[in-house]
């Protein structure tokens, strides 16, 4: 082969190559920018500016929800006319998340867990909203103290309250005048002893009315709402799983354990598979079957619509020694601007509108029978609160009351602490101690893998 | 070895006849390759790409949002670490090994049915099949509430004969087989499958066997049997591929049996239901994508579910043509 064919060969080469390369980096570009769309824009516009423009929003409401939501979407309209909003219900958070990663986001997303805070503020997913509220001058301090802890990871507040739910314990009147009992339980053990004085058994030993089904998963019965009645810790300050190194929920589970085993786990379980569904009329405590029910100011709405005779009564959270008695557990829907709105402006407009508008919230409180935010809303004279609904706002505004901690992970530390607790109140963990460390290197490798 | 000598004119020669042939070649290979496209085409935008951006992200720690970070095999050696991956898979290899059989078995077993009918067959091919239409949300809820252990009509059926029911999907040990007997219930996708099989098996093969002296089962072993395996073979490796990707009836069942089918927040946390039960490989690869934010790790647990379900498919082709070989 002659030199000039050989150098003929090697830019034929060379020219292959460099097309498989470009090919290549274009591909990876392509994919790149596929997959990390970048920001629209940097930070708010000066102050005084008017927002115009179109907002397409997700929200995950339905039928009597959504009813209520394109009410106050209405009147938005209404007070800001060079603002067009679309509205998109019934959406979720897995779709919500795959959309925004694909460069299609709504510009603003709404959801019911405050479970994607932390993943949505660290990941960037939800624009930080503090600049926004430093230049409109939206007073946080009007928030309660929780909700504050829920709308931010890290420092920063990637999403806002859109109303809130605060739990405590629903009992049934009947039952306990039938048991004799006056009060509702302040504290764990007078909660463990009217359930057995309420409990009845049918003659072969099944249960007929449970005073209290202590099984965590059951309806609302989950650690988190729990926790404040021990005041238990989830994450310490480094983020990792503080489950096992707080003995709060030993104190907590060595209680629940005992009275699962008072009652029989099979029972409870054999009784738990005769019970309807949660947010259905079947509902066990609207039907009778258990006395004393934790949930929230929610329920009350389908007590009246689906079982207006039940006459029962609403108190706080039994807590371990009665000390922090009147504290609960707190969450509730949260709202953000995406990373890829297209117009930022018009979105924060939006979720302002939504979040920090008395009128608005007072409206969508009385339209979704949640509890509102703002100390303004709670305190207005046209919020419909009876005297139950009274009570969940007194636990919503505890200073004690608490929720869950932001996570980059979600719910991961909640719902793999939840996995262990089914096996533990089935009676097969041997070593408690064991148990809870293990629970914490599980939720530490999932955060390590996913934070 | 001597060296062939060519002289330059033969070569320009050859070259110029060759030209036309090549011009040929290359006009061929194009018009093969456009009557290719649209499956070439398809088969890179929608199966190759998607699996080589899974095998990238499973390198990767990854959360949809923000740019991949390289991390090696870490995604990988976590997994040798994960106690809920390890009970995933045991659950469902339990379904692949139990249910793709127990469905393969009743559908032959109601299709042989199927096929002796003299009256009324159409009507009988429709009430087996029906259940199989039933979007599978719906079909799962369904079977749920019949074998609701408290007020289902089947433990109350089987009270009335002095029998007192399991807890069914209550229990965990009876959560599974019930699973397996909601795949019985809709078994009627691949029993029309072996119908249409069966159905096209030559009568002269069985008079064939008749004449020679076979009984019922050697012809049921020596002619239907032999005759409908690569059926078979194709409804196993169906059916293996489908169970590893078990994820909508196992969702559902948990969350209708534990009582909490219609919260708002996801039903992610009834998952697998009682007591891990129902968890399998699938619902693990969702929450910890789309819950829990770790794609990476989601995408290592993908490719890996790919790689089995690759070998299963190898391991049955194989020994089918194997069998076919020895015959």
């Amino acid at each position: 082969m002659t030199g000039r064919r050989r150098g003929h060969a090697r830019l034929r080469t060379l020219t292959r190559a460099r097309v498989v390369l470009a090919v290549a980096s274009t591909a990876a570009l392509l994919a790149a920018a596929a997959c990390t769309p970048a920001p629209r824009q940097s930070g708010p516009a000066p102050a005084g500016a008017q927002a115009s423009g179109a907002v397409e929003f997700w929200h995950p409401f339905t039928d009597r929800e959504n009813d209520a939501m394109n009410q106050v979407l209405a009147d938005f309209r209404a007070s800001h006319p060079k603002i067009k909003v679309t509205v998109k219900g019934g959406q979720d958070d897995a779709k919500m998340t795959q959309a925004i990663g694909a460069g299609n986001g709504p510009d603003v997303g709404l959801s019911y867990s405050t479970d994607i805070v932390g993943k949505f503020c660290s990941s960037g997913a939800w624009i930080d909203l503090n600049p926004y509220l430093k230049r409109d001058s939206v007073d946080l301090g009007a928030f309660a103290g929780p909700v504050k802890q829920y709308t931010e990871f890290n420092g920063k507040r990637c999403a806002m309250p859109v109303l809130a739910d605060a739990y405590g314990i629903y009992y049934n009147s009947d039952l306990f005048a039938a048991a004799g009992i006056a009060n509702p339980p302040r504290t764990l053990a007078e909660l463990a002893d009217d359930a057995k004085k309420i409990t009845v058994f049918k003659p072969d030993g099944s249960i007929k009315v449970a005073g209290f089904l202590p099984l965590f998963n059951f309806y609302e019965n989950s650690p988190a709402h729990l926790a404040p009645a021990v005041g238990a810790t989830w994450l310490a300050r480094d983020g990792k799983s503080a489950i096992g190194s707080d003995p709060a929920w030993k104190d907590l589970l060595t209680w629940q354990k005992s009275l699962v085993d008072w009652y029989g786990y099979d029972k409870l379980e054999a009784f738990r598979s005769s019970l309807g569904d949660e947010f259905s009329a079947d509902n066990a405590f609207q039907k009778g079957q258990v006395a004393i029910n934790i949930d929230a100011e929610f329920r009350l709405a389908f007590l009246a619509d689906q079982a207006p005779n039940v006459k029962f009564g609403v108190a706080p959270l039994p807590t371990r020694d009665g000390a922090n008695y009147g504290a609960g557990y707190v969450t509730g829907n949260v709202i953000g601007v995406s990373k890829t709105a297209k117009n930022p402006e018009a979105a924060w407009e939006l979720v302002k509108y939504l979040t920090a508008n008395t009128g608005t919230i007072v409206k969508l409180a009385n339209g979704l029978k949640n509890v509102p935010t703002t100390t303004d809303a709670l305190s207005s004279p046209a919020l419909e609160a009876g005297p139950e609904f009274k009570t969940f706002i007194q636990i919503f505004t505890n200073p004690r009351s608490s929720t869950t901690p932001p996570s980059p992970v979600g719910p991961a530390y909640q719902e793999k602490f939840q996995d262990f607790l089914s096996s533990y109140q089935a009676g097969k963990v041997a070593d408690l101690n064991a148990g809870l460390k293990d629970v914490d290197n599980q939720i530490n490798q999932l955060i390590q893998l996913g934070g | 070895m001597v060296a062939p000598t060519v002289r330059l004119a033969d070569r320009r020669v050859t070259r110029r006849s060759a030209a036309p042939a090549r011009r040929s070649r290359i006009r061929h290979t194009l018009t093969v390759l456009s009557f290719m496209a649209p499956a070439v085409i398809g088969l890179a935008v929608f199966l190759l790409y998607p699996l080589a951006s899974a095998v990238y992200f499973s390198f990767t720690k990854f959360d949809l949002i923000s740019t991949p970070h390289w991390v090696g095999l870490s995604n990988y050696r976590a997994m040798a670490h994960d106690p809920t991956l390890r009970k995933a898979a045991v659950n469902t290899l339990y379904l692949v090994v139990v249910m793709v059989p127990a469905r393969i078995a009743a559908a032959i077993g109601s299709a042989l049915l199927l096929t002796r009918f003299k009256r009324g067959g159409g009507f009988y091919r429709t009430l087996f099949y029906l259940p199989a239409l039933a979007p599978p949300v719906a079909a799962t809820l369904a079977f749920v509430f019949l074998f609701k252990p408290g007020t289902g009509p089947v433990n109350t059926m089987l009270r009335s004969v002095g029998i007192q029911g399991p807890l069914w999907f209550n229990d965990p040990g009876w959560a599974k087989p019930s699973l397996v007997l909601l795949g019985l219930w809709g078994v009627g996708d691949i029993m029309i499958i072996f119908l249409a099989a069966l159905l096209d098996v030559p009568q002269m093969y069985y008079e064939a066997a008749e004449l020679d002296g076979a009984n019922a089962w050697q012809r049921f072993r020596y002619v239907t049997w032999a005759s409908i395996s690569p059926v078979i073979t194709f409804v196993a490796i169906t059916g293996v591929i489908q169970t590893l990707q078990y994820f909508t009836q196992a969702a559902v069942a948990a969350s209708v049996a534990s009582g909490q089918a219609t919260t708002g927040g996801g039903i992610s946390s009834t998952f697998g239901y009682p007591l891990g039960s129902t968890f399998t490989y699938p619902l693990w690869l969702y929450m910890v994508g789309f819950r829990y934010n770790a794609l990476g790790y989601a995408n290592a647990l993908a490719v890996v579910l790919f790689v089995v379900a690759f070998a299963a498919t190898a391991v049955l082709l194989r020994r089918t043509f194997r069998g076919e070989t020895t015959r």
